[in-house]
């Protein structure tokens, strides 16, 4: 197991090289810099700033550094957010990121979970047909429209709930911003859920339980439900790497100080350093979630041996 | 049938497990604008008793509702109307909760030895699972003991317990099938084509398997097949079954050698024979057209369609089960004919 995991882990190091590479050249073929503005600077001073932060060498000279860099565990300072380094910008937006985001998935998980198991057990009643249709709906209406109509509803016209803004962290200010993030989540669940958990109460081996005299309710939990949460666990591994590094339009429209924020106004600014570091930080945890997702599925599925 | 004729096979000892007239209907939901339910008649009209130690064999074609029968019988499935009386307690109906404490009397194994079994669980939690649900008061070493005995009299080694169904060929995944419908000693098994799915060396080892644990522990079986070889080897009584109604049912020998119903005649004509000269002279009966959909079965006896002796009458009038004798029953106008 532990073999395994190093291994996987190792292999992860190519995959890597391959995104920084993609992502260094397609951020250099945008146009514009870091430092136009509206008013050209004089000539002498942007010469400065280039030698600065040694954009004036040629390309592939920069690459080397950055590579050279970054095995260093140095990311390079922010252009924007000057006297800070782009590790300083991760380390205070990611933390507010994770906790936004383990909160939406594990209710995600919670409610997904349970609803799909109900409508499969009901399968065709009116309880399936609701569900499904709430998570037809959670999946269409994008994160752009739900944000902006809950903080209509709860901010505004309820006034329960500030619209907007972080408070320091204050529960009531992350409860929006977390429902956004896992409402669509909860939904996706739900029906993944349902799909394979219809299936699996087909089986053969459900039958065999039932004859054996179990009660339905652990026929359900020890029999059918370690089965069919098998694709809930492998969607989990990408979802919880998306929902967890913040989603740019939530982040954006709930005014939340999270890596998601960072990564937008980088991009904008052109601040190379920063979207490069937020882009190696994300694809590092996809690569942990996704070993995370299969060292799981092996001891959900003995039939899956991680070897 | 009247409930005199059913009994008098018995001769006077007292039936375990009494099925009359049980009834298992699926609806089945028709037409695109227009809807309407029709019942499918899986199993209609079947009435038997079943004896303490003793083999019923149940044959017929596919889709004759054999295995509804099993599944109606065990209140897996929920019967349309009839009774089942487990020594002397109506079970028929019974939510799972009520059917709890009969269920270790009466175990079933199922056809497909594999998928029967959750291949998330190693083969000792499998078999070990009717204990924790029957037997809570033993303590996980005690389990841990029976499993390991119970293993050894179906022939798997006790180090096997920590395996998992795929690691088993379908022979050995059926011995685990057996294991786990006899740990907690039933009184019925009921056998739903337990050997269809197995090579025929691998089938013979498991119906004498099955065989030598009713004589060690007198089970009573009821034995589901379509191989008519199979269930003459195993069964003491015979029922065949067709399109879900009971056509004959008589003692083992009765049934091979004098069968009365025109469709078990034909069953038995096509049995092949071990001997190539026998093989080769024998006359075979053999059926004209297919089997009728049972959404919509034929009107008066179910087999009229296919069998040679048909005349208007069969169209009119269903034949119930007559007395041939005391160990014989048959439904069909001509039974006297043959």
């Amino acid at each position: 197991m532990l073999n395994y995991a190093v291994r996987r882990l190792l292999s992860a190091i190519p995959t890597l090289f391959v995104i920084i590479t993609l992502a260094f050249f397609m951020m250099r073929l945008a146009p514009g810099g870091p430092f136009d503005r509206e008013k050209q600077l004089p000539p002498e001073i942007e010469a400065n700033i280039l030698r600065a932060y040694n954009l004036d060498k040629p390309l592939y000279e920069q690459y080397v550094d950055y590579l050279t860099n970054i095995v260093r565990g140095d990311f390079g300072p922010s252009y924007k957010y000057l006297d800070f380094t782009v590790t300083d910008l991760i380390m205070t937006g990611f933390p507010v990121s994770l906790r936004l985001g383990l909160y939406a998935i594990v209710i995600a998980v919670l409610f997904g979970v349970a609803a799909g198991t109900v409508a499969a057990l009901n399968q065709n009643s009116t309880f399936d047909y609701l569900v499904m249709g709430f998570a037809m709906t959670g999946i269409v209406i994008p994160n752009f429209v739900m944000a902006p109509l809950l903080a209509l509803v709860f901010g505004v016209y309820l006034s329960l709930l500030p619209v907007a803004g972080w408070g320091g962290g204050k529960l009531q200010y992350q409860i929006l911003p977390v429902i956004t993030l896992a409402l669509p989540q909860i939904a996706y669940i739900a029906r993944l859920t349902r799909g394979s958990m219809v299936e699996v109460m087909n089986s053969n081996f459900i039958r065999t339980a039932r004859a054996k005299g179990l009660a339905e309710r652990i026929v359900v939990v020890r029999h059918a439900l370690r089965g069919g949460l098998l694709p809930v666990v492998s969607y989990l591994g990408p979802a919880t790497a998306a929902v967890i590094t913040g989603s740019v339009v939530i982040e954006s429209i709930f005014d939340v100080p999270g890596i998601g924020r960072y990564f937008v106004n980088g991009a904008l600014n052109r601040d190379y350093p920063v979207v490069m570091g937020v882009v190696i930080f994300y694809a590092v945890l996809i690569i942990l979630l996704n070993l995370l997702v299969d060292l799981l599925y092996g001891f959900l599925d003995p039939r899956v041996k991680v070897e | 049938m009247s409930d005199a004729a059913i009994s008098r096979s018995g001769s006077g000892r007292k039936p375990i497990l009494s099925v009359r007239g049980l009834k298992v209907y699926f609806p089945i939901v028709i037409g695109g604008l227009i809807r309407k339910t029709v019942p499918l008649k899986a199993v209609d009209e079947v009435s038997f008793d079943l004896y303490p130690g003793e083999t019923l064999g149940v044959v017929g074609e596919s889709g004759c509702g054999k295995s509804t029968l099993a599944r109606g019988i065990l209140q897996l499935l929920q019967p349309t109307s009839g009774s089942v009386v487990w020594l002397g307690d109506h079970i028929e109906g019974l939510p799972a909760a009520g059917m709890k404490k009969y269920r270790e009397d009466m175990q079933i194994i199922f056809q497909d030895p594999l998928a029967s079994l959750n291949p998330r669980m190693t083969i000792g939690d499998i078999i070990a699972e009717p204990l924790t649900v029957h037997r809570p008061e033993l303590s996980s070493e005690e389990r841990k003991q029976q499993v390991r005995e119970i293993m050894e009299q179906v022939g798997l080694l006790p180090l096997m317990i920590n395996r998992y169904p795929h690691e088993f060929s379908g022979g050995q995944c059926q011995r685990i099938g057996v294991a786990r419908a006899m740990i907690l000693r039933p009184k019925l098994i009921v056998c739903d084509e337990p050997v269809s799915a197995l090579d025929v060396s691998i089938q013979a080892q498991i119906i004498n398997l099955i065989k030598g644990l009713q004589d060690s522990f007198g089970l009573s079986l009821i034995f589901i097949s379509h191989d008519l070889s199979i269930v003459r080897h195993i069964s003491h009584r015979i029922m065949v079954l067709y399109l879900g109604n009971m056509m004959e049912m008589a003692d083992k020998r009765i049934l091979y050698e004098h069968p009365r119903h025109p469709y078990t005649r034909a069953l038995i004509s096509a049995v092949p024979l071990p001997d190539p000269e026998l093989e080769k002279n024998k006359k075979r009966l053999v059926l004209e057209g297919d089997l009728p959909s049972p959404l919509s079965p034929p009107s008066g006896c179910v087999f009229r369609t296919r069998c040679p002796l048909a005349q208007d009458i069969c169209a009119r009038e269903k034949p119930t089960m007559t007395v041939v004798s005391a160990t014989h029953q048959v439904a069909c106008h001509f039974w006297q004919k043959s």
